[in-house]
């Protein structure tokens, strides 16, 4: 029962923060804050992470594709369509619900239990329009941007590392990255990005503003924040792959 | 002037406020003191409506607060300002900062204007060359000084103290109590505190209620709180072993 709590108090909580701006100006000035602090300052783990990916998924697809009835480009096929369909929208958005997850729980976790949200409320503020409000907007604007650097980043890793450890060819390999290729795919996984960004700030910021007692609470909040975003990251994935692939 | 009637609430039906009623003047400091978990905080947030009231009516100034949409309560908390028992500053803004969000939040001053008001405000409480600090890097006293002076820059027509003086070594909690006096007085505001320092109450308390177990015991003046046989206020009043000699002394 106590599911359908949390659901209602949510969507409450969602509404309100959609809800109608005291100032525009500042708004959109926190929204830029937003994006430079959750998006800009994760360009750097998205980054890292995509290349070694890339450089991955290459030398394991040409370990497994030995037969001599498969061609070496579909090394590529299997990069670019790993990276585009599954890895940058929903592994980059699990990874990012980690980093920025637990960073909106805790932070306005934090401000709940030092009063400063109290301190908005008693301003006239609507508290969650202030707070949450850009944290969606900025994520939802930001990671479809994170996801093209990591498709663009995995890929051009899976080539460096595919050429230097000698398991495909320069030539294969761009073929099989361009061979059959669909750009419905993209959307695809830009649709995923942004239903993904609103998850992994809607859902630790809902967290992080309900936390009651004092830093002990604003650490499970935070992990709360985290394990319940990664989880409906994932079943979401399911659920957009089932609407919009098949 | 705030007017609070018959004001009751509870938490998962233990009765923490049982039908309280008092009438706060402009001008004056009006003080609620009481034992710790008596219903104080309760109380004054059920006041700025960070708690729903079970019964009861609050007017402001003859507005029923209580009455009231969630619009209609946002346009009076904009004539509210309250001072936390921990400040409740922005910690990623700077000193100048969290008393210029008001300003620019709610008003259209340019940003040499609100720059202008936030060091009056500053100067006013007596706090300068702090503005490029994060309230991280000042005192526990320097932190009340800010909250303060972020209360009063949008000129508020209720000010709200919680412990102001909690935390604060005796001389700057005087420091505290007599800049919200004097800020009271200035300014012609309602300004309500909430307090268990007797310190405090004989400094600067106008009117005071006394609350004990969530019902309002006794009501009076600061002169009239150190004659009062109220068994229960004399056991709060005469606590300490020091304020028992006075009180024999005298």
């Amino acid at each position: 029962m106590k599911i359908f709590f949390h659901f209602g108090r949510y969507f409450i909580l969602i509404k309100r923060a959609f809800g109608k701006p005291e100032k525009i100006s500042i708004y959109i000035s926190r929204i830029f804050e937003e994006m430079n602090l959750l998006g800009i300052g994760s360009l750097g783990i998205v980054a890292i992470i995509s290349v070694f990916m890339g450089a991955v998924i290459t030398i394991q697809s040409a370990f497994n594709f030995e037969s001599p009835l498969i061609p070496l480009y579909a090394v590529g096929v299997a990069v670019r369509d790993s990276m585009i369909l599954e890895f940058s929208p929903a592994i980059v958005s699990l990874i990012l619900a980690g980093k920025v997850g637990s960073s909106i729980a805790s932070e306005i976790g934090t401000m709940r239990v030092s009063e400063q949200i109290d301190a908005l409320e008693i301003m006239g503020i609507n508290s969650a329009g202030y707070l949450i409000f850009p944290k969606i907007i900025a994520s939802m604007l930001f990671n479809p941007i994170l996801v093209v650097f990591s498709m663009f980043l995995g890929i051009l890793g899976g080539y460096v590392f595919g050429l230097m450890a000698g398991v495909v060819s320069d030539y294969e390999y761009v073929y099989g990255i361009t061979y059959e290729f669909h750009p419905y795919n993209v959307v695809y996984a830009l649709i995923k990005s942004i239903v993904f960004a609103f998850i992994i700030a809607s859902v630790p910021a809902y967290h992080g503003y309900y936390t009651s007692g004092g830093a002990l609470e604003v650490g499970r909040s935070s992990t709360k924040g985290v394990v319940y975003s990664s989880v409906l990251i994932l079943a979401f994935d399911l659920i957009l792959t089932q609407l919009l692939l098949v | 002037m705030i007017e609070i009637r018959n004001i009751s609430k509870s938490f998962s039906g233990r009765s923490v406020l049982n039908d309280i009623s008092f009438r706060f003047e402009t001008g004056k400091t009006n003080m609620i003191i009481g034992e710790s978990g008596s219903g104080k905080t309760t109380l004054l947030k059920c006041m700025v409506g960070l708690n729903e009231t079970d019964a009861g009516q609050i007017l402001y100034d003859g507005r029923s607060f209580t009455e009231l949409d969630f619009k209609e309560k946002k346009d009076i908390r904009k004539e509210i300002g309250m001072l936390f028992q921990g400040g409740a500053l922005f910690d990623s803004k700077t000193v100048e900062e969290n008393v210029v969000f008001p300003l620019s939040m709610f008003t259209d001053l340019s940003e040499s204007e609100k720059r202008d008001r936030a060091n009056f405000c500053l100067q006013r409480v007596n706090l300068s060359n702090a503005n490029n600090l994060f309230p991280s890097e000042i005192s526990g006293g320097m932190k009340k000084r800010v909250a303060i002076a972020r209360a009063i820059a949008v000129q508020p027509k209720y000010l709200f103290c919680d412990e102001p003086n909690s935390g604060l070594d005796p001389k700057t909690s005087i420091v505290i109590d007599n800049l919200i006096k004097e800020i009271t007085e200035e300014y012609n505001i309602t300004t309500v505190v909430i307090t268990h320092d007797m310190n405090s109450v004989i400094e600067i308390g106008d009117n005071i209620m006394f609350i004990y177990k969530g019902n309002k015991h006794w009501e009076g003046s600061k002169h009239q709180i150190l004659k009062t046989d109220n068994p229960e206020v004399c056991d709060f009043v005469y606590a300490t072993q020091f304020m028992k000699d006075l009180k024999t002394k005298f």
